[in-house]
């Protein structure tokens, strides 16, 4: 009897894993089942602008996952903090701020590439998979699942705009990275086609991509 | 108490101070550093008017060994003081800036390339050029021979032209055609270089004052043409006074 009025030591749940299999979730969905382009369709327009050539891709791609992970941040550590009626507002200025300042630093030491995709940079502040991602995941979950968050939207829109910069710049100016890959293996006279060099050409290269994904996923639009 | 009014003041003050102070920083820590890279951008631009450069060259040693710039105004004369007094340097005089004065109160810079060899011979004379494109503004330099007719290079950059389009102005091939084309009758007067309309033009019709154009971006081949001649007007009492001295080739002497 005497045992049941005993103190029993205070249970604390076991701290969860790191990568526990819901945070990993937050990481692999975006890379894949909840690809932000293709599947959501969001930030169509900065894939279709800057993925002529894959050194403007790649370096959109790193802007994109910085602005994305640390804008979940910040948004996720002040959300207790922020008013509710000015959210959308406030999760604006410091989605601003971080574009400004990857735009400062791009123009300090990558100013060639900063020429190119300058204006795209920009447009960053009004790529939807950042706001969407802060409203839908930051303002309600933990900084450390944010980040993770952040992470795999970005490194899902960089995969899918890194695969179009790919196949644009293999078939619209016969090279990757500058480097002329069919000059290389002896196919001097390989014909570029000027469609790839066009907005055109991503439309159809994320088109294939999108056909190719849903055919081994499965999914449906309902 | 997060929802009320004064908080949601006090809140908003407080993020507009840390991020405004947070960019100022940024902007002021990293502006030297922005500045450099826009002038050796420019300094790169100039160069490869004249010069195949490549990857690795030290742009900032082969300018400063081969170039010697100066300013002129519109009647050809040099400039060397501004109103103030400041002095005028030529690589610091922003051709936008000056794009938006009327031509008569703009400065007109002027960079000559020394022969490798002897540098009291110039090579070349680079000319800034600066225009509208279909979207938004197109610039660049142009290269005279020490004659001040053949067109040694030519180099052109824009705003927002389209990809694929008019933005292949950018192209080393297609700023490789005004290689070799003439911008003066052989009476010395001046004529300048127009880009025709649509590509692949007969051979015909590209003669000493005739470029093959690009296909679909005739209005950026137009703002071309206009930028050409324009400022080819503008240097043209400039370019008639130093051949009219005999000075051409030793300008420096």
């Amino acid at each position: 009897m005497s045992t049941e009025t005993l103190e029993k030591p205070v249970q604390t749940a076991p701290a969860e894993p790191l990568l526990s299999k819901r945070r990993k979730k937050f990481l692999t969905d975006p890379l894949n089942d909840d690809n932000p382009i293709t599947v959501q369709v969001l930030g169509i327009c900065s894939a279709l602008a800057v993925t002529a050539q894959l050194e403007p891709t790649f370096v959109m791609a790193i802007a994109v996952v910085v602005v994305a992970t640390f804008a979940n941040l910040i948004i996720s550590s002040l959300r207790n903090l922020i008013p509710n009626r000015v959210r959308i507002i406030v999760q604006l200025a410091i989605v601003a701020s971080l574009v400004i300042l990857v735009d400062q630093v791009l123009k300090a030491y990558l100013y060639d590439v900063s020429k190119v995709v300058g204006v795209y940079v920009g447009l960053i502040i009004t790529n939807c998979i950042i706001m969407g991602r802060l409203e839908a995941f930051a303002m309600g979950n933990k900084p450390y699942d944010a980040v993770l968050d952040g992470l795999g939207s970005g490194f899902g829109y960089a995969w899918i705009i890194l695969a179009v910069a790919f196949f644009r710049e293999l078939f619209g100016s016969g090279a990757l990275f500058g480097f002329k890959v069919f000059e290389a293996i002896g196919l001097e006279n390989f014909p570029t086609n000027g469609l790839m060099v066009t907005p055109v050409g991503a439309f159809i290269v994320l088109g294939f991509i999108i056909w190719v994904q849903r055919a081994k996923t499965g999914y449906v639009e309902n | 108490m997060r929802q009320s009014n004064t908080y949601i003041i006090v809140f908003s003050a407080i993020l507009t101070v840390i991020l405004g102070g947070l960019l100022s920083l940024a902007a002021v820590g990293l502006g030297p550093t922005q500045k450099k890279a826009v002038e050796l951008d420019t300094r790169r631009q100039i160069l490869s008017a004249v010069i195949e450069l490549k990857d690795g060259d030290d742009v900032l040693s082969i300018y400063n060994e081969r170039i010697k710039s100066l300013v002129v105004n519109i009647d050809g004369d040099v400039v060397k003081k501004t109103e103030s007094g400041g002095p005028i340097i030529a690589e610091n005089v922003n051709i936008a800036k000056e794009f938006t004065k009327a031509p008569e109160n703009r400065l007109y810079p002027v960079f000559t390339l020394k022969n490798a060899n002897d540098t009291s011979i110039i090579d070349a004379y680079i000319l800034p050029l600066y225009g509208s494109g279909l979207w938004d503004n197109i610039w660049g330099f142009i290269a005279l021979e020490p004659d001040l007719t053949t067109i040694r290079g030519a180099k052109f950059d824009h705003a927002g032209e389209t990809p694929g389009l008019g933005a292949r102005i950018t192209e080393i091939e297609v700023q490789g055609r005004f290689k070799g084309k003439k911008i003066t009758d052989d009476l010395g007067e001046l004529i300048s270089v127009k880009m025709l309309k649509g590509e692949n033009n007969d051979s015909g019709k590209l003669d000493d004052y005739h470029v093959d154009g690009m296909s679909g971006a005739t209005i950026t081949s137009n703002g071309v043409n206009n930028m050409l001649e324009n400022y080819l007007k503008y240097y043209q009492s400039y370019l008639n006074k130093i051949s009219d001295d005999g000075t051409v080739a030793s300008l420096n002497k």
